[in-house]
């Protein structure tokens, strides 16, 4: 007889373990997005299928403008985010080893480990002090918070596909008379660009769905889609919020599948 | 005859605790249009001293000139040398043409000028068919021929390879092997070819340098090294090799008289700069020598193995004195062994295939 190795997926009750996890994680999700197209206007009680409250959210004047704030912050944070990345990668990987490197590693990595509500906090002071002395309130300290916390998420994968590149072929290009900027972008930066693109859509995502530097650092006005659903919170709950729910559930499940296929692509 | 590459008293260590010496103070003179082969075990410091040339590594100490010119200035893309990598190093965004094209590219050659030396190449490596394909599409053998055609089309002086076959089965090995000798010939390049296979180096080397350890142990011919190895290392290394003790007599320039344990003298050569008296060891190949009568033979012994091998049969001997002797004879109609094992044979070999060994 063929000896077994210890295998989880025999041990009693572990199926109804999984079933229970999925549950407890995908049925409030499930609800969710059944409820987004109520036809009453409650969001617990079934009257029926419509979709009004995607045209009214369409509609709705401070959906569209925090839509159009979340999205230009998410753009601009997630490109600076992934150039900074992109260049703190390649100091990280092809550079001669340097004393220090791995303080410097945990220093890029630092949104990951200090607790957000603390960088909140010190982000809201900071910009507090720097809001007197020049009076400026602009969109300017939510573009710079959400570059920094989105970083690491972009700095991640870049690295792991510079880690995983062959250093010969670099080599070779240095070998055939090219010069270190044409090795960068003639070998480097093409084969570099499934790991740029899934950094940026991660740090994208990551912007978009932040809510805790976000409230904390925003001026009056300057609600995000996420801070903006946290407001209706206090007032009276609408189906509206599980459309507007649903459609960054979309996008959010859109990029990572991006992000999965990107990492994926060898060569 | 010009030299391409000089190198003296080359060094490189590697720093950590301790450090390690790769390359240990190499002297080395390389003739334009040869065949060169730096042939040793992994770790002897064949590798480091070609990434050197390349300019992928720099020397500790020593100096290292092409064609006259210091080296050890010029960053690898300042220099007129193209390496064939181990791992072919193709780059795979690009097709085979556009990774030939590469190195014309990069010194800015016109694109007639490109399209027209990358047709050249792709028919030389008798790639045509698979100019448009992508790196990743092609077989091992292919991608070798492409690394190659990619290498020559800068028409470098100096074409480094460094182990471009260890990759290949065993058929398409020996066919790079002719292929690669005749592209050198067609082209006139340097080659300085990286292996740590004796046959392969025998084979295709205009000459071979044999390192082990971090420095070079003999320079010479095939012929040479195989026929007269300097030292035990050149010897067991290449090719298989019986090792008997002796004590020479008298010598002259490059002879020796010498007495076999058996007590039976013949004459060997010497090595330049060895022992010319005292106990000495002597380096005799299988094929060199034959089975007499017992009477006949300067050394005596009995047959412990005989193993057939197809072309030959090896025929493994105890010397009366202990030590191990192994004989190789070719299997053709007329010749046929007449001892059986645990029979006594005498052993004998012409005057001078016998080599004094300088260690």
């Amino acid at each position: 007889m063929a000896r077994q190795g210890f295998n989880i997926r025999k041990q009693t009750g572990f199926s109804q373990i999984a079933i229970a996890c999925f549950v407890m994680l995908y049925m409030p999700i499930i609800l969710l997005v059944v409820y987004s197209f109520n036809a009453g206007t409650s969001i617990a009680i079934w009257e029926g299928f419509s979709w009004r409250w995607y045209v009214s959210a369409w509609a709705n004047d401070q959906v569209q403008e925090a839509t159009v704030r979340s999205l230009i912050i998410a753009v601009w944070a997630s490109a600076i985010a992934t150039t900074v990345a992109v260049l703190a990668a390649l100091a990280t990987t092809r550079t001669p080893k340097f004393k220090g490197q791995t303080a410097v590693f945990a220093m890029i990595n630092q949104p990951l480990m200090v607790p957000e509500i603390v960088t909140a906090v010190a982000l809201l002071i900071f910009f507090a002090m720097i809001k007197v002395a020049t009076g400026y309130t602009g969109l300017l300290y939510l573009i710079v918070a959400h570059s920094a916390f989105c970083i690491p998420f972009a700095y991640l994968p870049i690295r792991a596909r510079l880690q995983g590149m062959d250093l010969s072929l670099e080599q070779a290009a240095a070998d055939l008379y090219a010069s270190p900027f044409k090795v960068f972008t003639r070998i480097t930066l093409p084969q570099l660009w499934p790991g740029i693109a899934a950094g940026a859509m991660l740090a994208f995502v990551i912007s978009l769905d932040d809510v805790v530097i976000t409230e904390f650092v925003k001026s009056a006005g300057q609600d995000t889609l996420p801070t903006y659903m946290l407001g209706q919170l206090r007032r009276v709950m609408t189906p509206e919020i599980n459309a507007i729910s649903t459609v960054l559930l979309a996008i959010s499940v859109t990029m990572v599948i991006a992000f999965t296929v990107l990492t994926k692509v060898r060569n | 005859m010009t030299t391409a590459i000089s190198a003296r008293s080359l060094r490189k260590v590697y720093p950590g605790t301790p450090p390690v010496e790769a390359l240990a103070g190499a002297d080395l003179d390389i003739q334009d249009n040869e065949f060169f082969t730096l042939l040793g075990p992994s770790g002897c410091g064949k590798t480091t001293l070609l990434r050197m040339i390349a300019g992928f590594e720099h020397p500790t100490s020593g100096s290292l000139d092409m064609f006259g010119a210091s080296l050890l200035d010029l960053p690898p893309y300042k220099r007129p040398i193209n390496t064939v990598f181990q791992s072919y190093a193709l780059f795979p965004h690009l097709t085979v043409s556009q990774n030939i094209a590469f190195g014309l590219e990069m010194l800015g050659k016109p694109k007639t000028e490109i399209k027209e030396t990358v047709a050249q190449m792709v028919d030389l490596v008798q790639m045509s068919e698979l100019a448009d394909r992508q790196t990743g599409q092609i077989s091992g053998g292919q991608q070798q021929r492409v690394a190659l055609a990619r290498a020559l089309a800068p028409k470098p002086r100096v074409l480094l390879l460094d182990e471009p076959l260890s990759a290949l089965d065993f058929k398409l090995r020996k066919e790079m092997q002719l292929e690669l000798k005749r592209l050198q010939t067609e082209t006139g390049i340097t080659f300085i070819f990286v292996t740590h296979d004796q046959e392969e180096a025998l084979t295709m080397s205009d000459r071979i340098a044999v390192m082990n350890a971090g420095s070079i142990r003999q320079i010479g011919a095939p012929r040479d090294i195989y026929d007269h190895p300097a030292e035990r290392f050149v010897a067991d290394f290449i090719g298989d090799t019986n090792f008997l003790s002796a004590q020479i007599t008298s010598s002259n320039a490059d002879r020796a008289r010498v007495d076999l344990s058996s007590g039976e003298s013949t004459s060997a050569r010497l090595p330049e700069g060895g022992a010319r008296d005292g106990q000495v060891t002597l380096a005799i190949r299988p094929e060199h020598a034959k089975l007499v009568m017992p009477d006949d033979g300067l050394l005596r012994g009995t047959l412990e193995n005989i193993v057939y091998f197809g072309t030959d049969t090896h025929i493994h001997l105890r010397l009366t004195d202990g030590t191990p002797f192994t004989l190789r004879q070719q299997n053709n109609s007329e010749t046929e062994l007449q001892f059986a094992k645990g029979d006594t044979a005498g052993i004998r070999f012409a005057p001078d295939v016998a080599q004094v060994l300088k260690d």
